[in-house]
């Protein structure tokens, strides 16, 4: 049940959908690009989202689009999960994404909308930030392109107004091995304890986590201590591990000593996984 | 515009409902047009009770907007006149208090449409879903089985 | 026998398939005004003030509700204001209700109420709640109106202590040569009924009060309502028609009181108050938590010779149902086991925390997960088989129970067979640990448990018969139908007694208490027990009344008569007789004349025997009869990372006579999963400040599909001899050993005892590697 009233507004263009905020904002009436929409109704109903203007981007054909188109794939942010599971382009986002809610939810939350969430474990960045996708971002000046590497930062970098277009990931990253372990607090639903993904590049190991710190990231010193030759297994989980972000979560779905613990152990699966010849399947 | 005038095609038929843009399609189903089937059990997205078909593939009614349901196929409970998979649930006692009844019934009947030779890792992913705080989840299984099995 | 024991189909199956089925909230009307309470965010607080100035200016706003004025309420101890008043003693607890035309109405108003708090000492935990110079959560306890075998403590903690001294007090470890001792704890939690509650009520010009409520126990309510506001019982109608689910949980009466004060505020419109998810887990009463400290002495050959048992339980905030689940924990407080000396102190411990309702096993699962952890420190000790040394101490017909009820051959099952049954399930002789590779190992756990009903002494059932004029029947019984089938069990009893066709049964799912017979709360798997002797005695009677016209029309003496399909006939001639429908609103002759009339049957069934308990020693009669349980629990085991998969359950239940087979085991297993969740998952996360940091199903996760075990169901069937067809209770048993054997099970993978719950990955680390906080 969500108390306060918004005008629903469904611009067709990326230029409609610009306007429309800036002008909302203008007016005061806070307005709030709507994707799968599950955050503001979810967080809406506790006082914990708020607009008087919700601007929904589903009409705008760009956040639709789906498809190899050259060297990229490209997709749209306003795409479903599930939508983007069943098409399977890129099978590391089905592995990711399809561990993310459950499969009901999962036809209603985006792509876009699970990057750009205020729910902080955005799991599904973690691919695109992996093989350094590019991001197209629409705002009142027009439409800019940046890698993921500088559009994410912890969350989405977005000036007010912007919003997520597409994702456009260079095809010879789609097949590239992949490793992905969805950690639980106890079993097999839920927010993650830690989620981790990694994939093997030509340079060496690549690693997002997201669950272990109020936000997902990858992070290079941590890569560079998993990858540096001279280290033995032990070496490596050790550097890595000292080079993990802060905060460590410590919440209702574990300590931060206990991320730690189960880190460790999901560390030594990355680098078994990378031994064995990336054979393991994806948990 | 705060509220809307909106035609939605509910279970073959046209309903006519005007709405806030705030409300949501399980508020709109239940408190205006009286289908209250579908259950709220959590208005969250976490229990499933509230699952109905849109355009065939199973939705958490309280996780959409009345508004965002308009052009759409919607399928509820109500919508469903001796689906083999309301019969199995009956014979394989998949349900107790029933609350959860018509939210698993319709993911379970989108399933067996969309998936008719669906194995135990494809049910699980889609059943798990929905809580069903009643049942071990044991007569459900059997009963969704049963279905797939006469489909394939 | 013809219907009893067969899977006979539930009678509202096909409306809770095809949504046609209505629950509480599914009542709606133009008329109806929408309640939304305001809540204290803090778990101790004193509240300077409330302005609800804002509030009342809302368009749309009937009326806006304060605790002030309002009489103190609660089952055992009238502790409990409504609404919070002066303080706040919970997290979660209601202090403000907004009554408006919508639901967006009122919640947007309920924002608009601005509340100051000044914060105070938060008591955490039973054990800190015990500890002297604890925080106060009642300061005025000594003045609070009682119950008589409720024992308060005033300028404690303390809402009630029960004590049971049963055996040798002087030479209590006389025969003892080996002793275990073990702490447990373990955080409330909550029921998730998937229906959360939800109260309508409306006040007439008459003053009629008409309630339709999601609730185990309208005919408490009704009697509440009177008592707590004076208001005279037969002005309260109390409707009920199917429950979403309950497990104890909607057999406390709050939101029913809390309708009738909202509708009264508003000039008695009607007005719905509905739960949202978090309101029903935080606000609504919860599961109740447990400190305990057990110690166990027995001699050489196993054989447990003393027990000596202390149990804080989590009374929360406001003592309740939970002054009722500290005297059944002690009543039961040994476990399934013939113990000589048992001493054990049950305290009820004001907390700042939700108030617990009955929860599924009404303190038996909680009891048990204690008793039954020490059983396995007790067998390590000894270096005994686990399964043996509950074997050598299961109670038996002869032995006494801790308040001293001698019992038999009938009113107890038969705990060596369940733990024979078992031990063949569950493959007992593979080993409890087996090895799959050199990281996974398969792991199983057991325990037993027992249940008696402690419940009123004086608690009645009544059934109705009606006859339609086809000669079908129609059965009223003031049972709830919560999901357990009882309803239909109870055709099932009627059928069998009749010796007619269950369909041509028909039974009245929603339950009023003006016209329906009370029954009097639907808990405690006393449903099919008193709900099936009152339908038994209904039958008798319209056994009777047929006979009676059918032997004036057949012209033969009543002894020659039979009844069986819907017809009165000859025993020693079936051809000559008469239908129901001829005689069921009385036998008209040919001429017209008329003879009998309408039957009705009625019966009404009390329970027997049952006595209050002595507050020095415990001794009484606490329940009818004690169904005792084994079970089993294997896992799937990590030892890298401690995780785990639940591979099998198994619960052998002696469960008298099994009545309808598949809707039995449908309970037991519901009940095992529900254990197993609450086991290895599922426990509220608090904070310093008693805050629930987990009050919704995203965080707080009950079992779902893919996560639960196999399940494996087995009866014992020793007939309770004054029962119906000889059945006990079983729709709680098969979660009451599920924590425990879990427990066990992981205690043994991690070879580190287990001391507390849920049974998560974390906990297991933590209690490995000695980091427990
Ligand atoms: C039942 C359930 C379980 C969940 N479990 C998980 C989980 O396991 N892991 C996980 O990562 N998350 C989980 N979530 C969180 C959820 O994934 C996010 O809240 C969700 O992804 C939001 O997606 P949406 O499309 O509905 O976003 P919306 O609600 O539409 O938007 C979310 C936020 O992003 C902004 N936004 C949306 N689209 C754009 C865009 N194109 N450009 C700029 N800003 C935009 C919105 O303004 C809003 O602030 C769960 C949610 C639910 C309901
Ligand atoms: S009410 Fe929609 S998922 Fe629970
Ligand atoms: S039948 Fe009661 S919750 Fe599923």
């Amino acid at each position: 049940m969500i108390s306060f009233d918004f005008d629903y507004l469904t611009p067709t263009t990326m230029q409609e959908a610009a306007e429309l905020f800036q002008r909302l904002d203008q007016e005061g009436k806070s307005p709030y690009y709507y994707s799968g929409g599950t955050e503001l109704i979810t967080l809406g109903r506790l006082n914990m989202a708020y607009s008087e203007a919700v601007i929904d981007l589903k009409n705008i054909p760009e956040c639709h689009a789906h498809g190899l188109s050259g060297d990229f794939l490209v997709q749209g942010s306003a795409l479903s999960l599930t939508a983007a599971e069943v098409a399977n382009f890129f099978p590391f986002l089905t592995s990711v994404a399809s561990q993310v809610a459950d499969h009901t939810a999962r036809g209603k939350i985006t792509i876009g909308g699970n990057i750009c969430a205020a729910i902080f474990y955005r799991e599904a960045v973690l691919p695109y930030l992996l093989v350094d996708s590019t991001v197209i971002i629409a705002g009142n000046k027009g439409i800019t392109a940046k890698k993921m590497s500088d559009a994410f930062k912890e969350k989405i970098q977005l000036k007010k107004g912007e919003f997520l277009v597409q994702l456009l990931t260079e095809r010879k990253w789609l097949n590239a091995p992949f490793i992905h372990i969805k950690r639980r607090q106890q079993w097999q639903t839920g927010y993650p304890l830690i989620t981790i993904a990694a994939l093997q590049a030509e340079d060496g190991l690549r690693v997002g986590l997201s669950g272990l710190c109020p936000f997902p990231f990858r992070s290079a010193a941590v890569e560079a201590a998993l990858n540096k030759k001279e280290f033995n297994r032990e070496e490596k989980i050790r550097e890595a591990l000292k080079a993990m972000p802060s905060p460590i979560l410590d919440d209702v779905e574990g300590s931060k000593e206990y991320r730690l613990f189960a880190l460790r152990n999901l560390l030594e699966e990355i680098l078994n996984w990378q031994e064995g010849g990336f054979k393991l399947e994806n948990t | 515009m705060k509220t809307h005038n909106l035609v939605l095609r509910i279970n073959g038929e046209d309903r006519q409902v005007t709405v806030r843009s705030a409300d949501t399609l399980l508020y709109t189903l239940r408190g205006r047009l009286g289908l209250t089937g579908s259950k709220p059990g959590c208005l969250n997205g976490d229990c499933g009770a509230c699952t109905v078909n849109v355009d065939g593939w199973p939705m958490k009614s309280c996780l959409m907007l009345a508004v965002e349901a308009q052009g759409k196929e919607i399928t509820t409970v109500e919508g469903l006149h001796d689906a083999p998979i309301q019969k199995a649930f009956v014979e394989h006692f998949a349900f107790q208090c029933g609350y959860c009844t018509p939210g698993f019934i319709m993911n379970c009947h989108s399933l067996v449409n969309n998936h008719p030779g669906a194995d135990d890792k494809k049910i699980k992913e889609w059943l798990e879903s929905n809580i069903c705080r009643c049942t071990g989840y044991a007569e459900i299984e059997a009963a969704v089985k049963e279905v797939l099995g006469k489909k394939s | 026998m013809r219907t009893v024991g067969k899977s006979v189909i539930r009678k509202e199956a096909w409306d809770k398939v095809s949504g046609t089925a209505r629950y509480t909230h599914d009542f709606q009307f133009t008329e109806l005004l929408y309640a939304k309470m305001v809540t204290s965010p803090f778990g101790h607080a004193k509240i300077i003030s409330i302005d609800t100035s804002e509030a009342k200016k809302m368009p749309g706003v009937r009326g806006v509700l304060t605790g002030e004025g309002l009489p103190l309420i609660g089952e055992a101890i009238k502790d409990r204001p409504p609404l919070a008043f002066g303080k706040v003693r919970y997290h979660g607890e209601p202090v403000v209700i907004v009554v408006a035309d919508t639901p967006a109405l009122a919640k947007k108003a309920a924002d608009k109420v601005k509340i100051q708090y000044e914060q105070l000492p938060v008591v955490n935990s039973p054990a800190q709640a015990f500890q002297k110079g604890a925080p106060l959560v009642h300061e005025q306890l000594g003045k609070y109106k009682k119950d008589e075998d409720s024992y308060p403590v005033p300028g404690t903690n303390i809402a009630t202590h029960l004590k049971i001294r049963k055996g040798d007090l002087t030479n209590f470890w006389k025969d003892v040569e080996f002793t275990v001792e073990g702490r447990y704890s373990f955080n409330p939690s909550d029921h998730v009924a998937m229906e959360t509650r939800c109260s309508i009520a409306e006040i007439t010009r008459e003053g009629r009060i008409l309630i339709t409520t999601s609730s185990q126990a309208p005919f408490m309510a009704k009697r509440l309502i009177s008592q707590y506001f004076n208001e005279p019982e037969g002005n309260i109608e109390v409707h009920t028609p199917l429950v979403g689910g309950a497990y104890g949980g909607k057999a406390s009466v709050q939101l029913e009181v809390l309708a009738y004060l909202s509708s009264k505020a508003v000039g008695g419109r009607p007005v719905k108050l509905w739960n949202s998810r978090e309101e029903d887990m935080i606000t609504s009463p919860c599961h109740i938590g447990l400190d305990a400290k057990i110690k166990f002495g027995a001699d050489r050959n196993g054989k447990i010779r003393a027990a000596e048992i202390l149990f804080l339980w989590d009374g929360g905030a406001y003592s309740d149902k939970a002054i009722d689940l500290t005297r059944a924990g002690a009543t039961d407080c040994t476990g399934p086991y013939g113990i000589e000396n048992v001493w054990c102190d049950s305290f009820c411990m004001y907390t700042n925390h939700p108030y617990p309702a009955p929860f599924r096993g009404f303190s038996h699962s909680e009891l048990s997960f204690a008793i039954e952890r020490t059983m396995n420190l007790l067998a390590e000790k000894l270096k005994m088989d686990p399964l043996e040394l509950r074997r050598i101490n299961a109670i038996r017909p002869g032995d006494l129970t801790p308040t001293q009820v001698k019992l038999n051959k009938s009113n107890v099952g038969d705990l060596p067979a369940c733990i024979t049954k078992l031990k063949e399930l569950i493959k007992w002789e593979e080993g409890e640990v087996v090895p799959v590779n050199d990281r996974i190992v398969k792991v199983k756990g057991i325990s037993c448990s027992w249940k008696t009903s402690t419940i009123d002494t004086n608690a009645p059932s009544g059934a109705i018969l009606t006859f339609n004029r086809d000669g079908t029947i129609n059965l009223m019984s003031g049972v709830i139908e919560i999901g357990t089938g009882t309803k239909t069990v109870l055709a099932q009893i009627l059928a069998e007694r009749l010796k007619m066709d269950v369909n041509h049964i028909y039974v009245r799912m929603e339950v009023d208490t003006q016209t329906t017979p009370e029954h009097w709360k639907t808990v405690a798997s006393r449903g099919t027990f008193m709900g099936g002797k009152a339908v038994l005695e209904a039958a008798d009677d319209v056994i009777r009344q047929l006979k009676d016209i059918a032997a004036c029309v057949l012209r033969a003496p009543i002894e020659d008569l039979e009844v069986a399909d819907s017809r009165v006939f000859l025993r020693d001639d079936p051809e000559q007789g008469v239908h129901f429908k001829e005689i069921c609103y009385g036998y008209t002759y040919p001429n017209g004349n008329a003879i009998g009339g309408q039957i009705i049957g009625r019966g009404n069934y009390i329970l027997r025997g049952l006595t209050h308990l002595d507050p020095e020693n415990g001794k009484g009669k606490p329940g009818p009869e004690w169904t005792v349980t084994a079970h089993g629990v294997e896992v799937e085991f990590d030892r890298k990372d401690l995780t785990y998969k639940l591979l099998r359950a198994v619960s052998v239940i002696d469960i008298g006579k099994v009545l309808n087979e598949k809707a039995a085991k449908g309970q037991v297993m519901g009940a095992m999963s529900m254990g197993l969740a609450f086991a290895g998952r599922e426990t509220f996360v608090m904070d310093e400040l008693g805050r629930i940091l987990n009050p919704q199903l995203r965080t707080y996760r009950p079992l779902r599909y893919g996560e639960q075990p196999e399940y494996m169901v087995d009866f014992i069937e020793t007939p309770q001899l004054d029962a119906p067809y000889g059945a006990r209770g079983v729709g709680e048993h098969g979660l009451l050993g599920m924590p425990a054997a879990l427990a066990n099970a992981l205690s043994k993978a991690i070879g580190v005892p287990i001391y507390h719950l849920p049974l998560t990955p974390e906990l297991l680390w933590r209690t490995r590697e000695g980091l427990l906080r």
